[in-house]
């Protein structure tokens, strides 16, 4: 009896702050699913409508931002998986002088990262002459410590027996990390994407710095530059273009829920 | 296994993302030690080496002083606040009440968010007067505050969009170390006849040292690396009161078009990380005792 009591209390608490939690999130809902008229202004039956939608995604190349983005993390997810399987690769199966130093110096990047080094990176772009396109944002994202980490420790656990037996068979090098580490490394490639795809999807700053052109701008900057409110943008434009921009991740989400929770804790212990 | 690495093989398996690497963090790394030496060119003179003269700016900058006096409280106020939220909301959800999914689903929603978004989410329950935050204040009869638009407030609301954003995230992980918990130490400790309590603190929370290591080492580094929300929701102000480091760099370089000494801050960024990872690391790592 003590214990049911105490349960529905920590149920009501944990609900209670749920629904703290989510209060700034649904006030941008309601706020972009109604009139401009109850943005302020809560009367429960207040007409449902999905004008704001429209008319943010006429008032801005939203399709084009969104096209630049699915590119963007394009590049960079391939990008990643190919060099980080390589690299891992040589890591966990051979030995070689300065290995040990070499994945210091990598693992660096997981400290000192990208975003840190915008001002010298975008010399280096400049110079290069990379600034403004869809290539050059991904240029400093194409090979990711984090991703060679993980790998080379999940690569680590492929039984021994399995890659000599490969190699009694006469497979080389490139059948067996194609046919024994790869399919045995599979949860950790979906893991790994998920936490990229997220990660290049919200990235803000660099592409930021480096797009001064609507054609290249992914979803995260052309949102920027369309909701800046003292542009006298309505704010419930401001919030369905907000929703918009994210109803992709958000709706995946909620769809993989389980999925996503159970990657990210992977991405995280190993 | 553990053949030696033919020639051959590493330059496949190696150049091309050694060299990607190198050019975008440790060639930068450098570059902007060296250029920290260097005055800006001008279209009348090339740059000259200045030795430490931006150093001794950076030294007297009054500005700087006060952002760093911003990053510090900003760090130390929202990664405990995150990490203890993020353990309370994971005890929560792994306990198997009513309604878990709902909870999972509205801590972790911000974690899936571009920090962007997060930003036009926030600027807008700060708003004054049409926000939901002066809306809540008004109906307590207190009088509105200016959130974002003055200098006492503007850190603080900056660190509570913070923190909304990451203990969700960090929740995952404790969650993860949560179900780890071996049931049989539990049960043990319960037929001793200890609370509820005293198994969370003697046992749970002990087990729970390397995730918070980790976590900790994480919202470090994210506390200096993430400004999107600086950017969109005040862009520093007002009067630098809600500037922080990374936001800095990005004024001083792009908006005054001071490389040099955006140079000169981005040593002084990778140095601070460096010297806080490190003692992060080892002070936790001591104490830390894994099983």
């Amino acid at each position: 009896m003590k214990k049911g009591m105490n349960k529905i209390l920590w149920s009501t608490l944990g609900l209670l702050l749920a629904a703290v939690w989510g209060l700034p999130f649904l006030y941008s809902v309601w706020t972009a699913f109604h009139d401009e008229i109850y943005s302020a202004n809560f009367v429960l039956n207040a007409p449902l409508t999905l004008e704001n939608f429209f008319e943010a995604w006429r008032a801005a190349p939203f399709a084009l931002y969104f096209l630049n983005t699915l590119i963007l993390i394009t590049i960079v997810l391939i990008a990643n998986l190919v060099l980080c399987t390589l690299v891992a690769y040589a890591f966990v199966r051979y030995r070689f002088r300065w290995s040990g130093i070499l994945f210091a110096l990598i693992m660096v990047q997981l400290l000192v990262s990208p975003e840190i080094l915008i001002v010298e990176n975008y010399l280096t772009l400049s110079r290069i002459g990379m600034i403004d396109t869809i290539l050059g944002i991904s240029l400093p994202y194409l090979t990711s410590a984090f991703g060679i980490f993980l790998l080379r420790q999940t690569f680590m656990t492929v039984p021994v027996s399995l890659d000599e037996a490969a190699q009694i068979e006469g497979a080389g090098a490139w059948r067996v990390l194609w046919n024994i580490y790869v399919p045995l490394a599979k949860p950790i490639y979906l893991a790994y994407a998920l936490v990229s795809i997220s990660f290049h999807w919200n990235n803000f700053l660099w592409p930021l710095i480096v797009t001064n052109s609507p054609e290249v701008r992914p979803v995260t900057v052309g949102l920027s530059v369309f909701a800046t409110v003292e542009s006298g943008v309505e704010w419930s434009l401001v919030n369905a273009a907000t929703l918009m921009t994210t109803a992709p991740l958000i709706i995946a989400f909620i769809i993989f829920q389980r999925q996503f929770v159970a990657n990210f804790m992977r991405a995280g212990i190993k | 296994m553990n053949k030696r690495l033919p020639f051959g093989l590493a330059m496949v398996l190696l150049f091309v993302p050694c060299l990607l690497l190198v050019a975008f963090t440790h060639y930068p790394a450098l570059r902007a030690l060296l250029n920290s030496f260097w005055n800006n060119a001008s279209s009348r003179r090339p740059s000259k080496f200045v030795g430490v003269e931006n150093y001794q700016t950076l030294l007297e900058d009054d500005r700087l002083a006060q952002i760093m006096l911003n990053s510090t409280l900003y760090a130390l106020g929202t990664i405990p606040l995150a990490i203890g939220l993020a353990i309370g909301m994971a005890l929560l959800v792994n306990a198997r009440l009513p309604g878990t999914s709902l909870m999972r689903l509205s801590f972790f929603m911000p974690t899936m968010l571009p920090m962007i978004a997060v930003a036009n989410i926030w600027l807008f329950f700060y708003a004054p007067g049409i926000g939901l935050a002066s809306q809540i204040l008004g109906v307590f009869g207190l009088p509105p505050i200016n959130f974002l638009g003055s200098t006492e407030t503007s850190l603080v609301s900056m660190m509570f969009v913070a923190v909304w954003k990451e203990a969700g995230l960090f929740m995952i992980f404790y969650l993860a170390a949560l179900q780890a918990v071996p049931e049989n130490l539990k049960d043990a400790a319960r037929l001793e006849g200890a609370s509820a309590t005293r198994i969370f603190f003697n046992i749970v929370l002990p087990l729970l040292r390397p995730t918070t290591i980790f976590v900790a080492v994480n919202a470090l580094i994210n506390a200096f690396r993430l400004v999107d929300h600086v950017i969109v929701m005040t862009r520093g102000g007002p009067n630098n009161s809600s500037a922080l480091l990374l936001y800095y760099i990005y004024e001083v370089t792009f908006s005054q078009r001071d490389f040099a000494y955006g140079a000169t801050l981005t040593v002084l960024m990778v140095c601070l990380l460096g010297v806080l990872a490190a003692v992060q690391f080892w002070v936790l790592n001591r104490k830390a005792h894994y099983q």
